[in-house]
């Protein structure tokens, strides 16, 4: 039993970057746009982040400046998206590049660098054993990011904004005729998917690895666009799927520490091949899609016409 | 009226460089010109421009085609890689060290463009079949094939008197793409990229069937309605562009590389969305805007030497230029009106 608890531990530590971006993405994808920039973001928030909290030696600030990064980086991606209708894929793959990129630039001095990692917990409840070690001893993030799933949740299915949101990802034209600034609230979504792109980004630099590397978001701002379609655009889902992924990851790391006879390659293309298979499974069906998918995603809307 | 903004946009990059240069305290002019001068101040500097051309063209001119019939092949890097390793393995087990020569080279590289093709594949079937987003899906094999190639070069096609590096045997001479330029690395690959960009261009304005899969791409419903098949559509785009990027990867590795290491492309697969897009997803189009693209390859690497700035500029660039187009786009499809 003991030896589990800090696999759980680790697990919803590998988890929470996906759910916070996720949750972001959830939200974007409920106004009716589809950001594929989150890999693009939340590596420019994980080296800001990074930055910022080595030059000041606070953590929170790092997630601050995360935090902001994402939401000027999805600010500009708004821009083009919803107020020139530029497409909204091609965009956002050019987000993703020029994430790549730039965050590589601005991480050069950072190499090598790491941030001491902290003892955090609950109190009280962090001494229970067992339970304990296995979910009360998590950074700060870790907790925030079941409140953000819950707030999502609660928004998005019993409060009149949430409604709004709704129903401007279903019809913008509907919406703009009943008088909602449907370029407004797809602005608001947007600048909050890029800030949580950007807390989950900070998350992966600043409590995950804790340290810079080159690319090292490897891919989980795509799981976690995979998981909103896993997910069926529900967030209680989405905290369920992106538990399942950081279980996942730590599994392939914990094989490869107990000597597993695979290679350690093959072990870690296990999350990328368990996103197809995941997305494969839920796409199959396609009238559940349907019935699911927020009906005007990744289309423009001009209220001017 | 459609090639202005690629123009306006290499300018507003170069601009952006300008700037940037600038806030660092580089000396823009001359920063400026180890990106768009110096690589091509010579004969030899021409041949490694072409070098870099070979690949992004092969690729873009599938990914051209993919984007025109509305398929979002972003995995070419996946499928670059993959044809890598398959024209990489057959090279290494015909490879006796005396062999080699047209037909053994062409055997290499028909391997690698079926392994292109079947990576491609993949995805292709899981949309078709199971409705699975093919972005996702091609992006997540891209992980998947390159840390297939890490596993193969560190195990079964490792070197074994490389000293542990994992990198396989240098391919021998017989197995390495003819040089079109004396004394340069300008190899054969250039010239199976202009043949691409040619055929492609054919296929696209002259048949039936790139007329049908561009009408899928732009007008689905009347697509469907006139009976294109847009299945059609999906698995020729798809192995089409698979098949060309596993070819540029098979040249890559039999050409300017020589041998399978873990890193060979330094992104091409996702530069040639990017140069697909500026080249105006013409087939030739994206002849110019390789060429662009290849500058600021060689630029970065320059700029590490001459500059004393990381060769990580290069993405920077790759991401300003394509939001520029965008950007650029939208500026020449709409007269700017102020609101009354």
């Amino acid at each position: 039993m003991d030896a589990i608890a800090p696999l759980i531990a680790a697990s919803v530590n590998a988890g929470t970057p996906l759910m916070l971006a996720a949750l972001g993405l959830l939200i974007n994808e409920k106004s009716g746009v589809i950001n594929l920039g989150s890999e693009g973001m939340m590596l420019v928030a994980a080296v800001v982040g990074f930055a910022v909290a080595i030059e000041t030696g606070d953590t929170s600030l790092g997630f601050a400046a995360g935090a902001l990064v994402g939401m000027l980086l999805a600010g500009f991606f708004a821009w083009l998206t919803v107020w020139l209708g530029a497409n909204q894929i091609a965009t956002g793959l050019a987000l993703s590049l020029f994430g790549a990129g730039a965050s590589a630039y601005i991480g050069i001095d950072y190499v090598g660098k790491s941030l001491h990692g902290g003892n955090y917990g609950v109190p009280l409840l962090k001494d229970i054993p067992f339970l304990g070690p296995a979910l009360f001893q998590q950074h700060p993030m870790v907790y925030l990011s079941l409140v953000l799933c819950a707030t999502v949740a609660w928004f998005l299915q019993h409060t009149r904004p949430g409604l709004v949101l709704r129903s401007v990802g279903e019809s913008p034209s509907s919406a703009h005729a009943l008088g909602y600034d449907v370029r407004r609230i797809c602005l608001l979504a947007l600048l909050f998917g890029g800030g949580c792109c950007g807390l989950a980004g900070a998350f992966m630099s600043l409590v995950y690895t804790p340290m810079w590397v080159e690319g090292m978001v490897a891919g989980r701002g795509w799981i976690a666009l995979a998981l909103t379609t896993f997910a069926t655009w529900r967030p209680l889902r989405v905290l369920l799927g992106a538990y399942l992924f950081g279980g996942i990851t730590i599994l392939t790391y914990h094989m490869q520490a107990l000597g597993a006879p695979i290679a350690s390659q093959l072990l870690s293309m296990l999350p990328y091949l368990a996103t197809v298979l995941v997305l494969v499974l839920i796409s199959r069906n396609t009238n559940w899609i349907r019935l699911n998918m927020p009906a005007s995603l990744g289309k423009y809307f001009n209220p001017n016409t | 009226m459609a090639w202005i903004s690629p123009l306006l946009a290499i300018v507003l990059t170069a601009l952006c460089g300008v700037v940037l240069f600038g806030a660092v305290g580089k000396d823009p002019l001359s920063s400026l010109a180890v990106f768009f001068y110096e690589p091509i101040r010579d004969l030899r500097g021409w041949s490694e421009v072409g070098v870099k051309m070979a690949p992004l063209v092969l690729i873009s001119v599938g990914l051209a085609m993919c984007f025109r019939a509305n398929i979002f092949n972003i995995g070419a890097e996946g499928q670059f890689v993959l044809g890598a390793i398959a024209a990489g393995a057959v090279a290494l087990y015909l490879d006796d060290g005396t062999n080699g020569g047209f037909w053994l080279i062409s055997v290499a590289l028909v391997a690698g463009t079926l392994g292109g093709m079947a990576w491609a594949a993949i995805t292709a079937w899981l949309r078709d079949r199971y409705n699975a987003n093919e972005i996702l899906v091609s992006l997540m094999l891209v992980y998947v094939a390159e840390l297939l190639l890490s596993y193969l070069v560190h195990g079964v096609l490792m070197d074994p008197d490389g000293m542990g590096f994992p990198q396989s045997k240098l391919f021998s001479e017989g197995f390495l793409l003819p040089v079109v330029l004396p004394n340069t690395r300008l190899h054969i690959g250039v010239v199976l990229a202009l043949a691409a960009s040619i055929l492609a261009w054919l296929y696209m304005s002259k048949s039936f069937s790139g007329f049908k899969l561009q009408v899928g791409g732009m007008a689905p419903r009347a697509a469907r309605y006139a009976g294109f098949s847009a299945r059609r559509s999906l698995w020729i785009s798809m192995t089409v562009s698979g098949a060309l990027a596993g070819l540029a990867g098979a040249c890559e590795v039999m050409g300017p590389i020589g041998q399978l290491t873990p890193s060979i492309s330094p992104g091409y697969g996702f530069a040639a969305i990017i140069v697909a897009f500026v080249g105006r997803l013409h087939p030739v189009g994206v002849i110019f805007s390789s060429f662009i693209m290849a500058l600021f390859y060689i630029g970065g690497e320059l700029s590490q030497s001459r500059l004393g700035m990381p060769n990580a500029i290069t993405g920077v660039f790759q991401g300003i230029l394509l939001f520029s187009l965008l950007a650029c786009d939208v500026f020449i499809r709409y007269k700017l009106a102020w609101r009354k």
